[in-house]
């Protein structure tokens, strides 16, 4: 299939996998941090580590939006979504993620009129479909979505539709990434930058990292010839001691970004002071909010929300998988307690999430399959 | 109970185990097989012969879809888990489970495809039920059908019975039906040239048990949860382990690149028209060109083996160059396909 199968071919990938060996240096060990779910899921579906020599692994990145979201909202969302007259429109992957009474799934199986769509457009739709009912838009994502959400919202107000509100959970992508690299945790070399998110902000917003903590930073796509290449990017940087933003993306990443669609994000949405993370803790400005003038669409002011905290599961440690400080299968309830049917974790949920990945795609012979292809 | 529960995959079987065998429990309907196998009390005139008897509903959504409707789905679908125990039909039921305010010329056409698609298995709908409810307690119409085969005099079939060095043959490209389904819906704003493949696989199956039958270890269709489901249930039966080969694997270039673009794989996605075999290696080569000779298996080819390790996992060498772990579904990507 064309624009598809020229960026899965075998003799590039072995080609690529000898000029990323020629780059490891005697003794050192490398580790990269491809930040983006989308990435992880390319890596395990595709068996991209056979590839790479042993010096050089992979950890997993805070950037799976199911996998950030905390306890606390998703009971938020349920609770607005079990009020009367309310029904909740929200992406397919948040079905499952569990809330400290269930997930939506199990709202739904109770009462609760959940709906899945695939984008914040057929939440209006559905709006429009149901005027007697409130259509909440459960928005998650990075800056990669909320665009989306920020048109949706601009159309609502402009044809008048009254019964439309967003509950907003949209997060920013650099907090994160500065938040493990300050926490001084673990060890990355460099960063296999998202694709997607940076389609919209752009490489710009990275050079913080390559500048203030010296790390290579390389936007990737989500093939598993780019993500190759992208480690070829950040070991040729680091065999050559430098440390800056490059753009192995470009045919989708331009420097700059989208400028109309973070026109439209700084129209509708502002930083929240803070919002907590899953497994990182609060982190200050990594959110966004609906600013005031659209409060009529934000469903945190239309609808009582609780907003409680609550604490993860004690035997769960996505937040140590979502710092990059153990790999899936190193949590103590991986595939064990915790499973795709019936996750303690949202790493366990999201086909993007490390856990789910690796779960479903990668969980045996990993020793033996690097063993027997060198 | 939740969606989940009615996927294919890893809830549709902790849910059929833990309250239909636990309730009803007998060495007949333990094993999980597509149907049941009767022995008939021996006779003067006919011997020994053996019975396979199934039953399956269809709640696919919409009701007509490029390539058939809900009846020829309904038909095929019971024809073929009777061809996946090795059996041809010999008759069937339906029952009909209508929605106040169908159309009548709906459900005509329903009934003339389930007419027309017996006829194509060489069987008829012998017996049936009508039941008509309120407006909103079902959607259109939901169709259950039962069937009664006989089983071919030399098939020994399981998906227990797989064995280290069979080869997997699957008769033609996977996934059409689901992705067909999946885009007559029209929510997800894409179309494509696709066509779900319901076919009823009686005379496939009678073409090569006739020529292999000796070596035909498990026969199964691989209807929801696709190719990967269907394996993992041969893989956990058998004690085995089923190495996949990606770049084998016939997908049409349309079910591809619709797959690709929703992030759904077309290992797991619906076929009705398909059937998978597991053959020993000796007999692979004649089941292979058996199946092709039948013109519903010209595209039949060989996708994997079976190992003895990994037991009770699928694995693919994908086509990049690595290996990853197939396993069972455990959510529903797509409801309501069947």
């Amino acid at each position: 299939m064309r624009f598809v199968d020229e960026y899965r071919d075998p003799a590039k990938a072995r080609a690529l996998a000898r000029q990323i060996a020629s780059l490891c240096e005697p003794g050192r060990t490398y580790k990269l941090m491809e930040v983006c779910g989308g990435h992880t899921h390319t890596i395990y579906k595709h068996g991209l580590e056979a590839y790479l020599p042993e010096a050089v692994s992979l950890v997993h990145g805070p950037g799976c939006p199911v996998c950030v979201i905390p306890m606390g909202r998703v009971d938020d969302a349920i609770a607005i979504a079990s009020q009367p007259g309310v029904t909740m429109a929200t992406f397919g992957d948040l079905m499952r993620v569990p809330g400290r009474r269930g997930s939506f799934l199990d709202a739904k199986a109770k009462g609760a009129d959940i709906r899945m769509v695939y984008s914040p457009l057929d939440a209006l739709r559905l709006a429009r479909e149901l005027p007697d009912r409130q259509v909440v838009f459960m928005a998650i994502g990075f800056e990669t979505t909320a665009p989306s959400t920020a048109v949706t919202v601009l159309r609502a107000q402009a044809e008048g539709v009254r019964n439309f509100s967003v509950f907003c959970n949209h997060v920013t992508i650099i907090p994160p990434l500065r938040a493990i690299l300050s926490s001084a945790e673990v060890a990355l070399d460099g960063f296999i930058g998202p694709g997607h998110v940076s389609a919209v902000i752009g490489c710009r917003p990275y050079e913080v990292i390559a500048r203030e903590h010296q790390k290579p930073v390389v936007v990737t796509g989500f093939e598993p010839l780019d993500v190759l290449q992208a480690v070829y990017m950040l070991m040729r940087q680091l065999s050559e001691r430098r440390a800056a933003v490059e753009n192995q993306y470009s045919r989708v990443v331009s420097w700059e970004g989208n400028p109309a669609a973070l026109q439209v994000i700084d129209q509708t949405m502002e930083l929240r002071p803070s919002f907590e993370w899953r497994g990182l803790g609060d982190i200050p400005y990594s959110a966004l909010k609906l600013r005031s003038r659209y409060a009529a669409f934000d469903a945190e002011e239309r609808f009582e929300v609780p907003g409680a905290r609550v604490a993860d599961p004690r035997a769960c440690q996505c937040g140590q998988v979502l710092r990059g400080l153990i790999q899936p299968w190193q949590c103590r309830v991986f595939a064990k307690a915790c499973t795709p049917e019936r996750p303690i974790g949202t790493c366990m949920v999201s086909s993007e999430g490390a856990c789910a990945a690796y779960y479903n795609f990668g969980r045996r012979h990993r020793q033996a399959q690097k063993a027997g292809q060198r | 109970m939740t969606l989940a529960h009615g996927s294919g995959g890893k809830a549709t079987q902790a849910l059929v185990q833990a309250v239909f065998v636990e309730a009803f429990h007998n060495p007949r309907l333990d094993p999980l097989e597509d149907g049941a196998v009767l022995e008939v009390p021996e006779t003067a005139t006919n011997g020994r012969p053996r019975l396979a008897y199934t039953t399956d509903s269809f709640v696919v959504s919409p009701l007509f879809f490029p390539g058939g409707c809900i009846g020829d789905l309904a038909v095929n679908g019971t024809v073929n888990d009777l061809a996946a125990c090795g059996a041809q039909p010999l008759a069937l039921s339906a029952s009909f489970i209508i929605e106040e305010g169908l159309a009548l010329a709906d459900l005509r056409r329903i009934a003339q495809a389930m007419a027309k698609a017996a006829r194509a298995a060489g069987t008829e709908v012998a017996t049936g039920d009508t039941k008509v409810v309120q407006r909103g307690k079902a959607d259109g119409c939901f169709i259950t059908t039962s069937g009664v085969g006989a089983v071919h005099p030399g098939a020994r079939l399981s998906i227990a019975n797989a064995r280290p060095g069979d080869r997997v043959i699957v008769s033609g490209p996977v996934g059409d039906h689901g992705a067909t389904v999946m885009l007559a819906r029209g929510e997800l704003g894409i179309s494509a040239q696709v066509a779900s493949d319901t076919a009823p696989l009686n005379g496939l199956v009678a073409a090569l048990l006739d020529e292999a039958a000796a070596g035909t270890h498990a026969l199964r269709d691989p209807t929801r949860g696709g190719l990967a489901t269907v394996l993992n249930e041969v893989a956990a039966a058998s004690g085995v382990g089923v190495v996949l080969d990606e770049a084998a694997i016939p997908v049409r270039t349309a079910v591809r690149g619709a797959c690709e673009l929703l992030g759904i794989d077309p290992l797991y996605v619906a076929c009705e028209g398909r059937m998978v075999a597991v053959v020993a290696p000796d007999l692979a080569d004649r089941a292979l060109a058996a199946m092709r000779a039948h013109p519903l298996g010209a595209e039949a080819t060989v996708v994997g083996e079976v190992t003895a390790e990994p037991a009770g996992m699928v694995l693919e060498k994908t086509a990049f160059g690595g290996t990853r772990v197939v396993d069972m579904l455990s959510g529903d990507p797509l409801p309501r396909i069947c």
